[in-house]
């Protein structure tokens, strides 16, 4: 490979002439994240050890001024309809044990507050990590006597968002010492490096080495999920990580796993841990 | 964009076998050596009109998603990933664009984003339909190289 190696340094200096097509600023935006002039939110930060990147930053700094804005308003963010809803359904009585979540943990505000940001949390009795969508599902079977809700059904979005955003502007930071974590940690890594489909592309390749250049009309963040569930201009919805994560492999042409599967939480706790230090931004706003 | 632009390979092909009896060569049959496929995989001379279709078509080549061109400025949101192909064939020559189209990682390196398109060394998990098959056809390779050979700015 060591020709090909000269011969593309050779050339770099012509791929330096300018552009004929359209020019693209690229990069980050250099802009600061305050919701509603009062709370400073973490967007970009030196990233832990261990992490292939030096500086983690938010996907906010990758989408266009209106969307940026959206999100720091919260009376004009379209996803603050969702924590709303999230809120009514913590209140509402459903199941056999004629409980909500509110009956046994009460104001959200407190007994919530920063939970979101230590997610996947291992769970000792599964013997795996659960995320928010899978501890409500244990509290409405085990605790309320209700159905679990299906994946991406509309109350499981609205209550998970409404409990992340509880978390809002807290760093992310999982423990990984709990249980078998470190062991999910490293399995997710290596779905994250593993190029799948006929298009042969991994997690890292778009997210890590291209994070700042435009791939068709999308700006290529480094995809972290801080802002998680995430409003989504394109589709009008609040979208759910697996449902991103998914749609980032279905996009290389390969089968995508099912949601919750041990291999895309492994994903989560991986890709959660690259998120470190950033605040949490739920219900973030995305093109 | 001079249509009129067949390159010589296309035509030393068809003097030496004859179009009619050419043959297509199977993906897990094409040899990259030193950077290079020297003979067409179809035998045939490539269209260059057609193959700047192919270049654009997102369910095709989808060059553009990552790759700038100033030939197809008409079409909005060109891609940065990969460099600009504006006077391509300046740099490389037709047998070197071939296997470039065909397994770019046997000539870039195996960490290259740019997918192969005409290999059956993917990555796992294909999807169904998509199982077997390559990104584009072996006609569809040729065409896109005889369009890349019109890229000159020199
Ligand atoms: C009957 C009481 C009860 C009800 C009702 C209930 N929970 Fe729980 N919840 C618990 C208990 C007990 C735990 C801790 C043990 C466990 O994980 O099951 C818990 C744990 C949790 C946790 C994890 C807390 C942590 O420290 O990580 C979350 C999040 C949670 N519940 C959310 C909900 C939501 C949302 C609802 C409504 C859909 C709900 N719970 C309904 C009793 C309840
Ligand atoms: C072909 C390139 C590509 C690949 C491969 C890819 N993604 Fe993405 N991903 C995108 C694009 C484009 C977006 C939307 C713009 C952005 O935020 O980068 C996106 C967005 C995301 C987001 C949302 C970021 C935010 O700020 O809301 C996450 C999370 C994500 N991807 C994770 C992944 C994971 C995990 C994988 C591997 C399983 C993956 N992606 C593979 C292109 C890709
Ligand atoms: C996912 C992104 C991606 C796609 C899609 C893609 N390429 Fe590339 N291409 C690259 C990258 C990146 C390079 C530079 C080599 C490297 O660094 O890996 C490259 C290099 C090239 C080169 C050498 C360019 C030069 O000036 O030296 C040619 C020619 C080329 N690509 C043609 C194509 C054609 C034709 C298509 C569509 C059939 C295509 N590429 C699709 C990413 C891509």
């Amino acid at each position: 490979m060591a020709e090909t190696t000269i011969k593309y340094t050779m050339m770099a200096g012509i791929f330096a002439t300018s552009l004929g097509g359209a020019a693209w600023a690229g990069g980050p935006a250099d802009d600061k994240l305050v919701i509603d002039d009062e709370l400073e939110i973490t967007t970009r930060v030196k990233a832990p050890e261990g992490h292939p990147l030096d500086e983690v930053i938010s996907g906010w700094h990758y989408r266009t001024d209106e969307t940026r804005a959206l999100e720091a308003d919260s009376f004009q963010n379209p996803g603050m309809l969702y924590v709303e809803r999230g809120e009514e359904i913590w209140n509402t009585v459903e199941g056999d044990a004629g409980k909500s979540c509110a009956s046994c943990h009460g104001d959200a505000s407190e007994s919530m507050k920063g939970l979101g940001a230590a997610y996947p949390k291992w769970d000792e009795k599964a013997g795996r990590p659960l995320n928010i969508e899978l501890q409500i599902n244990k509290c409405r079977e085990d605790n309320m006597q209700a159905e679990p809700y299906k994946f991406d059904a509309a109350d499981q979005k609205s209550l998970t968002t409404f409990i992340k955003h509880q978390s809002l502007g807290m760093p992310v930071r999982l423990d990984l010492s709990q249980g078998d974590m470190q062991a999910w940690w490293d399995k997710g890594k290596e779905v994250y490096y593993r190029r799948t489909g006929q298009l042969n592309m991994a997690c890292a390749n778009c997210h890590e080495d291209y994070n700042g250049n435009y791939i068709r009309a999308d700006h290529l963040s480094q995809g972290n999920v801080n802002g998680f569930p995430t409003y989504r201009l394109k589709q009008s919805a609040m979208v759910s990580l697996h449902n991103r994560f998914r749609g980032c492999i279905r996009d290389t042409r390969a089968e995508f796993p099912a949601a919750f599967s041990d291999e895309l939480m492994a994903l989560e706790v991986y890709v959660t841990w690259r998120a470190t230090g950033l605040s949490v931004e739920t219900p973030a706003v995305r093109q | 964009m001079t249509k009129g632009v067949l390159y010589s390979l296309a035509i030393a092909t068809m003097a030496l076998g004859g179009a009619a009896t050419a043959e297509t060569v199977a993906p897990e049959k094409v040899e990259i050596v030193d950077m290079e496929v020297t003979a067409s995989l179809t035998g045939l001379p490539g269209d260059a009109t057609v193959g700047r279709e192919t270049f654009a078509d997102r369910k095709k080549g989808n060059c553009l998603a990552c790759h700038a061109n100033a030939d197809l400025a008409d079409q909005l949101f060109h891609g940065e990933v990969g460099p600009e192909l504006n006077g391509v064939a300046d740099r490389w020559s037709a047998e070197q664009l071939r296997a470039i189209m065909v397994d770019s990682k046997q000539v870039f390196g195996e960490q290259t984003i740019m997918p192969g398109f005409y290999t059956m060394n993917v990555g796992v998990n294909v999807a169904e339909k998509h199982q077997g098959t390559t990104i584009l056809s072996a006609q569809d390779v040729e065409d896109v190289v005889a369009y890349l050979m019109t890229l000159k700015e020199n």
